[in-house]
């Protein structure tokens, strides 16, 4: 298995030091002549209002919540598609209750809203 | 060549390196001139011409945007984080380099007696006479694509700035969303293939026996939602320059902001590449061509049509692209799902 897997680590290896080796030449190469306005946040020219770290909004969060839940029963569906055809209808029969159950959660997500943006 | 190393002779070693580096330059230069491409092409779809002053015909342009980007200033602002700043367009960059790592791109090929197959992450073994690749090499895709977040989350918040903020956060929730549907996309394919290697996913597609034609539902989901997951036109919104500047990497210049922009084109080639290794034959095509041409007029094909799609559609607004993922093609990749099980069980 280290024949399949060695030649990822060495092209990690090489975009590391592609990406790497392009900051470290480009800021030898640059020009450099910082002054205070150069180096505030950019608001189209005015000064800028406030600051960035603000809190945002809820609906963002709501959304990684409901990724998380519903990546991890996509990951369970992965097992299951590949051994499949070797279940047979017990898999079918199984694999319809998890994703009735999966539907009746997505639809409670809808109802209350979690997937409006207004 | 007897010499064992970790098990393995030497001639693997020398064949895997020249793998790599093929593969990276290669992908380097299809990233440097698809950026060509694209105004080339979008230019002459809006009846303009394009780059022309650089070179024949503009040839030489990618070139001389990528040598004037690094005599550029480079602004790291006052008020960021420093190393999250400068660590965000290396998270962007290597994930999007790495991906097609799996892809197999040719049948194997004999050099002086050794069998190289043509895919990166592959050994080939004489003992059973088959390619031994990464057993699960459709979820090490589907990792790759989810870091490639980080590095425009990381990008967005530590700019410390507005715009920079708001399009991290958009493009996050709009990478995860599409990411979760085309996930779900791909089961009906492994239904059929029974396996997560792309080697036996490309074997099993012989003879056009592809899975487009079996799956047609989950190829054009997987494809638009990648189109989506890669941020790329009418799925653009955490750069629509019309009302977030320039989105996530407003505050980056020089390099580091072309690696952003490298980055989002690596993508799109890895996303091509997926496409046609999971639903348009991969390498397989008629014979008078080697394989691996045939990969690439095919993901150059793919390519093509992203370009045509940004050049033809409007814009999705946020509340649409987020209505489209969620309440259109969640529930009607789950239902291909159970339609493909149940078609399956009764044709046996």
């Amino acid at each position: 298995m280290l024949g399949a897997y060695l030649p990822i680590i060495v092209l990690v290896a090489v975009a590391a030091a592609f990406g790497l080796g392009s900051i470290i030449l480009s800021s030898l190469i640059g020009q450099k002549k910082p002054s205070d306005v150069k180096m505030s946040p950019y608001e189209c020219g005015c000064d800028p209002v406030g600051s960035a770290r603000e809190r945002f909004s809820i609906k963002f969060y709501i959304i990684a919540m409901l990724f998380i839940l519903f990546d991890i029963e996509a990951v369970f569906l992965y097992p299951w598609a590949v051994l499949f055809k070797r279940l047979g209808m017990f898999g079918l029969m199984e694999m319809g209750v998890f994703i009735v159950i999966l539907f009746v959660g997505y639809i409670y997500v809808w109802k209350k809203g979690a997937l409006e943006w207004e | 060549m007897d010499t064992l190393i970790l098990g393995l002779p030497v001639a693997y070693y020398i064949a895997m390196i020249a793998k790599v580096l093929v593969a990276f330059v290669f992908v380097l230069l299809t990233v440097a001139y698809a950026t060509y491409a694209e105004r080339k092409i979008i230019g002459h779809m809006q009846v303009r011409l394009g780059p022309m002053r650089t070179g024949w015909h503009g040839l030489l342009q990618p070139i001389a945007d990528g040598l004037k980007l690094f005599f550029k200033e480079e602004i790291i602002p006052a008020q960021s984080s420093k190393f999250a700043f400068l660590v965000a367009p290396l998270v962007a960059l290597i994930p999007a380099f790495i991906s097609f790592a799996v892809i197999p791109f040719g049948e194997t090929i004999t050099i002086g007696g050794y069998q190289i197959p043509l895919q990166i992450a592959a050994v080939y073994d004489p003992a059973g006479d088959r390619v031994l690749d990464v057993n699960v090499g459709v979820l090490y895709i589907l990792g790759m694509a989810s870091l490639g977040v980080y590095g425009i989350v990381l990008a967005g918040w530590s700019s410390n700035s507005k715009y920079s903020l708001l399009g991290g956060l958009r493009s996050s929730a709009q990478m995860v969303s599409y990411e979760l549907a085309a996930g779900l996309a791909i089961v009906s394919v492994f239904m059929l293939s029974e396996s997560l290697s792309l080697q036996k996913i490309v074997a099993d597609q012989a003879g056009f026996a592809w899975y487009a034609f079996k799956q047609p539902v989950a190829f054009i989901v997987f494809f638009i939602c990648s189109l989506a997951e890669i941020n790329r036109t009418p799925f653009d919104l955490p750069e629509a320059e019309t009302e977030l500047v320039s989105g996530f990497c407003t505050e980056y210049s020089s390099m580091k902001y072309a690696m952003f922009f490298m980055a989002e084109y690596a993508n799109m080639v890895t996303v091509c590449a997926v496409t046609t290794t999971l639903f348009l034959g991969g390498w397989h095509g008629p014979a008078f061509l080697p394989g691996w041409i045939w990969f690439i007029i095919k993901v150059y094909f793919l390519i093509f049509v992203c370009m045509w799609i940004r050049a033809t559609y409007p814009r999705y607004r946020y509340d649409q692209l987020m209505r489209l993922g969620w309440k259109f093609f969640l529930p009607l990749t789950l239902l291909n799902v159970v339609a493909t099980g149940i078609v399956v069980t009764l044709l046996k």
